[in-house]
């Protein structure tokens, strides 16, 4: 398969495929730089040539669920009527700057992955789904200004500004913002790459898997599989949060272990975080033997999700931390079902309740109960990815359970923590990043898009 | 053809009517929204299950076929 796909997609002489990282270069690339790097645009010959190079690269979204590529565009493809496409690049997650990194430094791979998504599947409408961030979206002004002084691109690209919500980027979310609607996730029935923008087949890509397309159209199925494992090829991008406090953002092969990832030969750290805020806690002897691959942390029951990572250091409070997330998540409801509504500020209360030493035990009742409750029963997954940190939590954490519920927390808050003195407890100034008072404490924004 | 219930959480405004006319099916939690199972209706409830999607203020219930 690969062989074949060598044949249709010889890699081009005059220029040399990256060796990792592929797709982050040290400084940011204007048109002239990336052409100098990468080589020119490359569309497929035939119609599907490049779905199926796609697919023999075994290339999975990047986003978060990690639904294959070729997959998806076929589906859109196949669809009734007119595509619509869309590079979803809204990164609401807070622990996450994977996207704006990779927008930042190499907008143009975006940018040709997105005209050769849009050819591949006969879309009439192409857009950018960004992050309401002024630098960010002049940069990406002036690179669609670049390409088109350079001769332009097949179709025109709409950049959609996302409001700074957890929620912003969900797919059904994103296609209704993109339809002039509010950003929050709908009912959907049937799905969006069935009828999504306007009710066209939509294809809704992550901005990193973008960047990927436009690299496999370079260079061919068999390079991207250079890295990565046999059943999860090639590279991705992550934001580690280590448990010195330093975050990176770092280009990995796909089945790198855990360990060199975060470190964590080098820094003590109690446990990881994989797949962001809708993942789940490992305790740190179990993600020391794992590798970043979604069928092995699938089979730990956490998630790889779009590649975030945090390794918490031994002095910090889990279930404090766990708490604060809570909370946010349950701020960041779009408040449209009344399950998620009404039952993650109550299981992030009791969690909170379950934060201090000293806890009422019944709180854990409380959220056994609620937790059940919330699960599977709203429109999107929010609910769903927030019950699964929890009881990841909850296991993780429950020899610290059992402290808090003996009237003890075995965290010492660093020197100098705002709001403590320092020593036993809880720190107050979270391990974890989330964004200050503001955005995740107000309702949904319904604002109109504004931009173009 | 089997059919089965199937609940539209954004549209649902928690009126509680298809639990009253359906609590084989439908059940309220404790926030008053219904939990509906994703059981096959029996033929002998098939009507009173399409009473409750008709009758749903919201029209936030729908019975679907199951595939």
């Amino acid at each position: 398969m690969t062989d074949t796909a060598a044949t249709i997609w010889p890699p081009d002489a005059a220029i040399t495929a990256p060796d990792l990282p592929r797709l982050l270069p040290p400084v940011p690339l204007d048109l002239a730089g990336h052409i100098g790097v990468h080589g020119p645009l490359r569309y497929a010959s035939a119609p599907r040539e490049l779905i199926e190079e796609i697919r023999a690269a075994g290339l999975t979204g990047r986003g978060g669920a990690g639904f294959p590529a070729a997959v998806k565009m076929t589906a859109v493809a196949d669809g009734r009527g007119r595509a619509v496409v869309v590079g979803n690049g809204a990164e609401g997650e807070p622990a996450s700057h994977k996207d704006r990194h990779l927008l930042w430094l190499a907008p143009h791979l975006v940018l040709d992955g997105l005209q050769l998504a849009a050819e591949a599947v006969g879309a009439r409408r192409a857009c950018l789904y960004v992050h309401r961030h002024d630098q960010l979206l002049r940069l990406l002004d002036h690179a669609l200004a670049e390409r088109s002084a350079a001769g332009g691109d097949r179709i025109t690209v709409e950049i959609v500004a996302a409001p700074p919500r957890f929620l912003a980027g969900e797919e059904s979310a994103l296609a209704s913002r993109v339809g002039g609607g509010p950003a929050v996730p709908t009912f959907k029935r049937p799905r969006v790459f069935e009828r999504g923008v306007g009710g066209a087949p939509t294809l809704v890509q992550n901005v990193e898997t973008l960047a990927h397309v436009a690299l496999i159209a370079r260079f061919g199925a068999a390079w991207f599989r250079e890295v990565g494992t046999a059943a999860e090829p090639g590279s991705m991008l992550v934001t580690a949060h280590r448990a010195d406090g330093v975050s990176l953002v770092s280009e990995i092969p796909v089945g790198a272990p855990l360990t060199e990832v975060l470190g964590l030969g080098r820094r003590p750290a109690q446990a990881v975080l994989t797949g962001g805020y809708h993942g789940a806690w490992i305790p740190v002897a179990q993600a020391a033997t794992l590798p970043l691959a979604s069928a092995a942390l699938r089979q730990a029951g956490a998630s790889l999700g779009a590649g975030v990572l945090a390794a918490l250091p031994p002095d910090r409070c889990g279930l404090a931390e766990t708490a604060r997330v809570l909370r946010y998540l349950a701020a960041e409801s779009a408040g449209q079902c009344g399950p998620c509504l009404n039952g993650l500020p109550r299981t992030a209360g009791a969690f909170t309740e379950l934060s201090r030493p000293g806890a009422d035990p019944r709180c854990l009742a409380d959220l056994e109960r609620w937790s059940g409750l919330v699960a599977g029963r709203g429109a999107c997954h929010h609910p769903d990815g927030s019950v699964r940190l929890l009881r990841s939590a909850l296991a993780v954490f429950s020899g610290e359970v059992g402290q808090h519920l003996a009237g003890r927390c075995t965290a010492r808050a660093p020197a100098g923590d705002r709001g403590s003195a320092g020593g036993p407890g809880p720190a107050a100034t979270p391990f974890l990043p989330l964004p200050a008072a503001g955005p995740g404490t107000s309702r949904p924004t319904r604002s109109r898009p504004g931009r173009r | 053809m089997a059919t089965r219930l199937r609940v539209n959480p954004i549209a649902c405004a928690g009126h509680g009517l298809c639990a009253e006319l359906l609590p084989e099916r439908v059940t309220l939690d404790e926030w008053h929204y219904p939990v509906v199972s994703g059981e096959p209706v029996p033929p002998e409830l098939e009507s009173l299950a399409r009473r409750a999607v008709t009758d749903c203020p919201a029209l936030a219930l729908l019975l679907e076929r199951i595939r």
